[in-house]
């Protein structure tokens, strides 16, 4: 088992020097919100987080969650620190203050919510959830159906989920067949559902499910898919948990990782059909959960943060206790003297402090674009927001499995041994580039919608900005050869991006082709980028005197690293991504 | 009744301590600070009070520089009402910090003041003790129980060999002990009202007293670092060694 402290240094860092909190927030309206109060808050939550969540984690790997005749029982223990969570308000952050939420600003809640995920992903994701299903109603219902269930969704006293996947319908939405039959001011919802994230669970009174289904009428494929709401327990008059409506958990599957989160398959009107009351109009629910896309999308990523920087703190101290040198005098001493050691915990720490910067720049994009002052405003920052969103879900989270693999490989024998803890953040960082849009579907969606769609525009601005960051460094004596290196890796996404636009209408099987090689460049890239602004944010500090002169000089030689040994790997993908499809799709599908 | 809670800004327990080079003192330059634990019990044990109708206000009191207003939200945040900094350059030593606290009790007439037994950095465990004497109020220290009983209150205290409980005239001086209470953590609605409660700000001139310190800081040093073991061939060597190496025999 593993202690989790929350990197508080770095969250402010990047929060303070890269995102620019206090001008986010003068500049979005965010007018009581300041960067005093935001590490006051971060420092309670990482209190919450270290004592309460964080010993968790390793019970519920062990134990994960039964299903009985209650319905999905999750491990002992997680129900009271729920409670203490919801009671807490951690589950406002977000949401309007219209329905009792705090209305804090979207990075920060990022910066909060990596406290969660990393101190217990299986138990953050149900507020996660939650979370999801609030902005749903909120952007989407109707005023009543807001009323009605918002509040005590933002308050944690009920949790929400997201029912979309079926057994035929999961990457393709279109072929969803669960049915809603007109009844009066409901609907009747039959159908079954799988992958149902904390479908069920007895932490609350009342679950609130967000199901896509068809109406009779509907017309086929994408367009023709609806949104409902529909309550574990019907409400009474006064509004309180009542009958218990038609939908039940038949079964939870057994899983990989993150044990403790019951993944349901969840059945919709076993008898006379489950009550649901409609999200918005008819057939717009795909439209509607396309809204909260990049936000869902940028959780996931965050996640991909939160799990290296566990398994990093879990590998360093295991480096730093280990004895297996032997000193001239006879001593021993522990394996972070070796330089291979020292070479992985290097990868892990720049590479999770470099999706860190990524992933909170890309949250506070989701803050500037929703609430730009001005039309020109609000249409860069969308498409900045949503240039990135893939980058900050496909290329963090996969570089999350290289980090957790690297936290076992430290441990060496003993990382393949459960006791450690290792190999559960291994384990449970797997379904990262799997769900929310696979890494294939996130770099279709970067070279598709947010490259081609666009004739690169989009990725011509945010290279024009790393541009910058170059002229910066070079100017620098001290970061020249830094300079140097993300010149290259800028060019290389120069030419990534014009061979893209160059042969994408030529070779139908370019783009996806290249696509992850596309989006992992665009991810080093972007470290790189991020990296180096942070090297020179922390030599002004250290030229002025302010701020940790420990931490940083740790954060020169960290952006250093990241420079010297992941950004040349935009190269390499340079180098695959100008040989197009040819031997990718040579093979007739019988030479396999 | 009004409750006071004295609360002080230290370095955080989780943070590994460093020494100046020049041994002149520990270096607190950009060190993650935090309010002292037994500060924490003490602020506990004083919305505990309220919330159970045995008190009516809590006020929280710091002195230093501006930055301990962070531990005075904090407070606030945990339960407080409203927060009074005095605002120094430097941390006073226990009895100048016992004589503005004794100013501020003049001015405030709290029914009870709570205090910490001590402070993690300091480790004096003195200025409950020194306040209880310049206000010439009953003191009740190292707190494992503290029960209001009309213009009394009862403190059980953890001794040597077992607990005494005390029954002291209000107003009196209490300090917390480590096993009082188990501090909550501070809901988030709580941690942002906190920055609108009321938060004073005095100087010692304000009060009227004049810092003088008694005692002159000489050196700072880290501990030494513990050696590795090493295994004896026989009791007879293990006897030589701690007579003639440890000297402890």
């Amino acid at each position: 088992m593993s202690d989790y402290k929350h990197p508080h240094q770095d969250a402010e860092f990047v929060l303070n020097e890269l995102v620019g909190f206090d001008d986010l927030c003068a500049a979005n309206g965010f007018d009581d919100i300041n960067f005093e109060l935001a590490s006051a808050i971060l420092t309670e939550a990482g209190k919450l987080g270290s004592e309460v969540l964080a010993p968790l984690n390793v019970i519920g790997d062990n134990q994960g969650v039964k299903l009985t005749e209650r319905g999905v029982e999750e491990t002992a223990g997680f129900k009271e620190a729920y409670q203490q969570f919801a009671e807490g308000g951690w589950s406002s952050l977000i949401a309007d203050e219209e329905y009792e939420g705090q209305g804090l600003p979207n990075v920060l809640c990022t910066a909060v919510n990596e406290i969660w995920q990393s101190a217990n992903m299986a138990f953050a994701l149900c507020p996660l959830l939650t979370q999801g299903a609030v902005e749903a109603i909120a952007h989407h219902g109707s005023e009543e159906l807001k009323q009605t269930y918002l509040p005590k969704m933002v308050s944690g006293e009920w949790t929400g989920t997201m029912n979309l996947t079926e057994p035929d319908a999961g990457t393709d939405l279109a072929a969803i067949k669960t049915r809603a039959i007109p009844n009066g001011d409901h609907y009747l919802i039959t159908g079954q559902k799988i992958f149902i994230t904390w479908g069920d669970h007895q932490m609350t009174d009342n679950t609130i499910h967000l199901v896509l289904a068809r109406l009779p009428d509907a017309p086929a494929g994408v367009k023709g898919i609806s949104l409902f709401v529909v309550p574990k327990f019907l409400l009474d008059a006064e509004g309180n948990p009542g009958v218990r409506n038609d939908v039940k958990c038949v079964s939870v599957e057994h899983k990989l990782g993150i044990h403790a989160s019951p993944t349901c398959v969840m059945s919709y009107g076993d008898k006379e059909g489950a009550i649901g009351y409609l999200v918005g109009e008819a057939n717009k629910g795909l439209a509607y959960m396309f809204t909260m896309m990049n936000c869902a999308r940028q959780g996931v990523g965050l996640q991909g943060v939160a799990i290296a920087e566990r398994s990093y703190q879990q590998a360093l101290d295991y480096a730093k206790e280990r004895l297996q040198g032997t000193n001239k005098d006879g001593s021993r001493f522990a394996i972070i003297k070796f330089p291979d050691v020292r070479r992985m915990l290097m990868q892990m720490k720049s590479a999770t402090e470099a999706m860190r910067a990524l992933a909170f720049v890309g949250a506070a994009e989701v803050d500037r674009a929703g609430r730009a002052q001005d039309e020109a405003d609000q249409r860069r920052h969308q498409a900045r927001l949503e240039l990135l969103t893939p980058i900050v879900k496909g290329w963090i989270t996969e570089l999350s499995q290289e980090i957790t693999y690297l936290g076992t490989q430290v441990n060496g024998g003993m990382g393949f041994i459960e006791e450690t803890g290792s190999a559960q953040h291994y384990r449970d960082a797997r379904i990262l580039t799997i769900y929310e849009g696979t890494t294939g579907i996130q770099a279709l969606d970067l070279v598709g919608r947010k490259t081609l769609l666009n004739k690169g525009e989009a990725l011509a601005e945010l290279l024009a900005e790393i541009e910058e960051t170059v002229v910066a460094l070079s100017k620098h004596e001290g970061f020249a050869e830094q300079g140097a290196a993300l010149r290259e890796a800028l060019e290389a996404g120069n030419n990534a991006r014009n061979w893209l636009l160059e042969n994408a209408a030529q070779d139908p099987a370019a783009a996806g082709a290249v696509s992850v090689h596309f989006m992992m460049l665009f991810g080093y890239l972007c470290g790189g980028w991020l990296m180096g602004q942070s090297a020179l944010r922390a030599q002004t500090l250290l030229d002025a005197g302010e701020g940790d002169p420990e931490y940083l000089k740790a954060k020169l030689v960290t952006a250093q690293f990241f420079s010297e040994h992941l950004l040349p790997r935009t190269k390499a993908s340079l180098e695959t991504i100008l040989k197009g499809s040819a031997s990718i799709m040579a093979l007739s599908e019988d030479q396999f | 009744m009004k409750v006071l809670v004295a609360v002080k800004r230290v370095i955080d327990y989780n943070v590994k301590v460093r020494v100046k080079p020049d041994n002149s003192d520990v270096d607190l330059a950009n060190v993650k600070m935090a309010l002292n634990p037994f500060c924490e019990i003490a602020v506990e044990e004083a919305v505990r009070l309220k919330e159970s109708g045995a008190a009516s206000e809590v006020v929280v009191v710091s002195i230093g520089p501006k930055a301990c207003q962070e531990q005075i939200r904090t407070a606030l945040a945990l339960g407080a009402d409203r927060g009074i900094q005095i605002e120094t350059e430097e941390l006073p030593e226990s009895l100048n910090v016992a004589k503005l606290l004794a100013k501020v009790v003049e001015e405030e007439q709290p029914g009870l003041v709570i205090l910490g037994k001590q402070s993690i950095d300091a480790d004096n465990n003195q200025t409950g003790q020194m306040l209880g004497a310049l206000l010439n109020r009953p003191q009740g220290t190292f707190a494992s129980e503290v029960k209001i009983d009309g213009d009394s209150v009862n403190v059980t205290r953890e001794v040597d060999g077992g607990l005494q409980t005390l029954n002291l005239k209000l107003p009196a001086i209490v300090t917390t002990d480590l096993r009082l209470n188990e501090p909550r953590y501070a809901k988030l609605p709580d941690i942002m009202k906190a920055k609108r409660k009321p938060l004073d700000v005095k100087t010692p001139a304000d009060l009227g007293v004049e810092l003088k310190n008694h005692t002159r800081l000489l050196k700072v040093s880290a501990p030494a670092e513990r050696q590795a073991g090493i295994r004896v061939a026989s009791v007879d060597e293990l006897i030589d060694k701690l007579k003639n190496e440890a000297k402890v025999l």
